[in-house]
């Protein structure tokens, strides 16, 4: 009589890598959320099995290996440029997903006027705009969302209004453009707000699919490196420092649900 | 195809749709304009991409981005807005994607004027934008060529994913001349895109455009990859014409509009008797090297003639080695040299031959 093997261990897997997002250790610095906001988007785009028709375009800035992350076709843009290139994409092939994936400096200095009119021509892409209020990359100098008064090593003394102005929010911008379809703010501070970014995430690339117009998910984002702050710090530096000077919402949405399709 | 009357930047723009340019993007500038006009109604009448960019810089990156997706891309300026495409230009070379740009160049520097000009050739043979890369320059001397050199940009982007440029100047945009268009070749089929192309990532690993090689190693390997890419397009893409050299004492070497001048200014000169003849650069990189080495061996003096003040001169130079005088005229700003102007410098230079060269047959000595 044959003994009976113990029974196999029902374990089932209830968290992995998304299949756009393959197993590839990041680069980022412990804490910082440029990982959430890229597990975000991979698991969206698994939720939509778009990962074959899918063309991402990094920037530069802490994310320029971007490409490396995800597991789709991927262009490497100039500092600035990816609107343009993205729009060079889209344009040559509609069907495709295209996504750009910016920082502040890149999305809201010197990349401003790519922006603007990638947004004024209505081109149907999406943008993922992290706002983490400083340049990450080069060492933590001072952005156009750089904080009133908050020190950076450009602005050792602190922002200062007199001569280097305050604040640019770019959501708020894009959306007085007729070309925009949707432009949101989100946050990734917490949990709750982590869950609203996924969704304004899918919604910006379904909007895309609709040919509705152009479209932006700005993702308020830490900086412990260079903000000198632990990430729990840092997660409430965004909810106390920048949700008040950035608010979370929405600043252009489809006009109707009929029109979004939905 | 019949010959017809064109206008040089409406036949540039023709013959790029009928070499299977897909998408253009390009921002108004004079003297190139009506090539930008000429696609905003042709493109979508054929259902391709024409889009006005915000800017030359937002232009060559829209040609990068469409380019990485693998179609046959262009952008046309004149001189203030190549100058701002030098970072995508720098960009596409370290990427290795292939697009056509024209520059129809005019006087300069900074906003200066449109007239036709050609002091553009520092900026386009030697690189302009960052880093150790090439792109190819075609000169094309008539609105014909203008039309053949463009279809060939394309062809010879394609073959060795480089940039090709074609370097006009405003009189030959702005010329109307008799010219033949190529016939409409089909448009490639979407499954025919290349393989390194972005398409989306279907049944096959993921494709990637870019030019970061964070590895100095690495960065060092790819830019040797790309000096032996460029190294076989120096072997099999030189292209130069030589006029009425087999007997001439003087050769005079000039390019583009310029080298059209220095023709009939040729003629008169033949017709006085002196032997002179013209060597002129087709392609200003690769540029013609050994041609023009083996010239210097057989005549007494060289003649560089330029719209611009001896930009092409220093390669000249370069290739001669001294083993000929080399002479140069140039006009500048926008200014023309004419044929009469140029006849008097191959005028004296054959009397000063004359003069240094006993043995010289009588007519160099008019
Ligand atoms: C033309 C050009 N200028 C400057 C730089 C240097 N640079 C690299 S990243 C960067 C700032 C990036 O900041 P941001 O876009 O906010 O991204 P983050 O690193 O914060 O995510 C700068 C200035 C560059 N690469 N190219
Ligand atoms: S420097 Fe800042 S933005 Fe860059 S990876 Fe580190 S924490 Fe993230
Ligand atoms: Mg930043």
């Amino acid at each position: 009589m044959s003994v009976l093997a113990p029974p196999e261990p029902a374990l089932t897997p209830v968290y992995s890598y998304p299949d756009a997002l393959p197993h590839v250790p990041t680069h980022y610095c412990p804490g910082c959320t440029h990982g959430i906001a890229h597990r975000l988007i991979a698991e969206v785009i698994d939720e939509m099995a778009a990962k074959e028709r899918t063309i991402g375009v990094a920037s530069v800035g802490c994310s320029v290996f971007a490409y490396r992350y995800f597991g789709v076709d991927f262009a490497q843009a100039a500092h600035g440029r990816a609107p343009a290139m993205a729009t060079g994409v889209k344009r040559v092939r509609p069907e495709a997903l295209v996504f750009t994936y910016q920082g502040d400096g890149d999305l809201a200095s010197i990349g401003a006027a790519e922006i603007l009119h990638a947004a004024v021509r209505g081109e149907q892409i999406t943008v993922f705009f992290v706002n983490n209020a400083i340049y990450g990359m080069t060492g933590g100098q001072m952005a156009p969302t750089t904080l009133l008064g908050q020190t950076t090593t450009s602005s050792p003394a602190g922002r200062d209004r007199a001569t280097m102005g305050t604040v640019l929010r770019m959501s708020e911008l894009l959306a007085q453009v007729d070309g925009a379809a949707y432009v949101v703010r989100r946050s990734l501070h917490d949990v709750v707000q982590i869950k609203r970014a996924k969704k304004a995430i899918r919604r910006a690339f379904e909007v895309q699919e609709q040919g509705l117009g152009f479209t932006m998910v700005e993702l308020l984002s830490s900086c412990p490196t260079n903000w000198g702050m632990t990430p729990e710090a840092a997660l409430g530096y965004i909810r106390d420092e920048m949700v008040p000077a950035f608010p979370l919402g929405d600043f252009k949405v489809p006009e109707t649900r009929a029109e979004a399709g939905a | 195809m019949a010959r017809e009357l064109l206008k040089g930047n409406v036949a540039f723009a023709e013959a790029a749709i009928r070499a299977g340019c897909e998408a253009y993007f390009g921002y108004p500038i004079t003297p190139q304009t009506e090539a930008l006009e000429h696609m905003a109604v042709r493109m979508p009448e054929l259902g391709r991409t024409f889009v006005q960019a915000e800017s030359e810089v937002a232009a060559i990156n829209m040609v990068y981005g469409a380019a990485a997706a693998g179609v046959r891309t262009m952008t046309s300026s004149s001189s203030p807005g190549v100058s701002l495409m030098m970072e995508g230009l720098s960009y596409m070379a370290g990427s290795e994607v292939p697009a056509v740009v024209v520059d129809v160049m005019r006087g300069g520097p900074g906003l200066g004027n449109i007239a036709p000009a050609q002091s553009d050739y520092t900026q386009m043979v030697k690189g302009g934008g960052h880093g150790d890369y090439r792109q190819i320059v075609l000169a094309p001397a008539s609105v014909q060529e203008l039309i053949d050199h463009t279809v060939l940009a394309f062809d010879l982007a394609d073959r060795y994913r480089i940039v090709s440029v074609v370097l006009a100047d405003g009189s030959l945009g702005q010329m109307m001349e008799g010219a033949e268009l190529p016939a409409m070749r089909p448009p490639r089929a979407a499954d025919a895109s290349p393989a390194w192309a972005l398409s989306g990532a279907k049944e096959r690993d993921t494709n990637l455009i870019s030019s970061i090689h964070l590895d100095p190693d690495e960065e060092e390997r790819f830019n040797h990859h790309l000096q032996a890419k460029y190294a076989a397009i120096e072997a099999a893409e030189i292209r130069h014409e030589e006029h009425l050299l087999d007997d001439a004492s003087i050769a005079v070497v000039a390019f583009g509009t310029a080298a059209r001048l220095v023709k009939t200014a040729i003629a008169g000169e033949r017709a006085a008797g002196v032997a002179v003849g013209l060597f002129r650069p087709i392609t200003l990189w690769p540029f013609p090297t050994d041609a023009l080495r083996d010239l210097s061996e057989r005549v007494e003096a060289i003649l560089v003639v330029e719209m611009n003040m001896g930009q092409m001169l220093e390669d000249v130079q370069r290739v001669v080695a001294e083993r000929c005088p080399v002479g140069f005229f140039g006009r500048t700003g926008g200014v023309m040299p004419m044929p009469e102007e140029i006849a008097a410098r191959i005028r004296a230079l054959a009397t000063q031959l004359g003069a240094a060269v006993s043995d010289a047959p009588e007519e160099v000595r008019t």
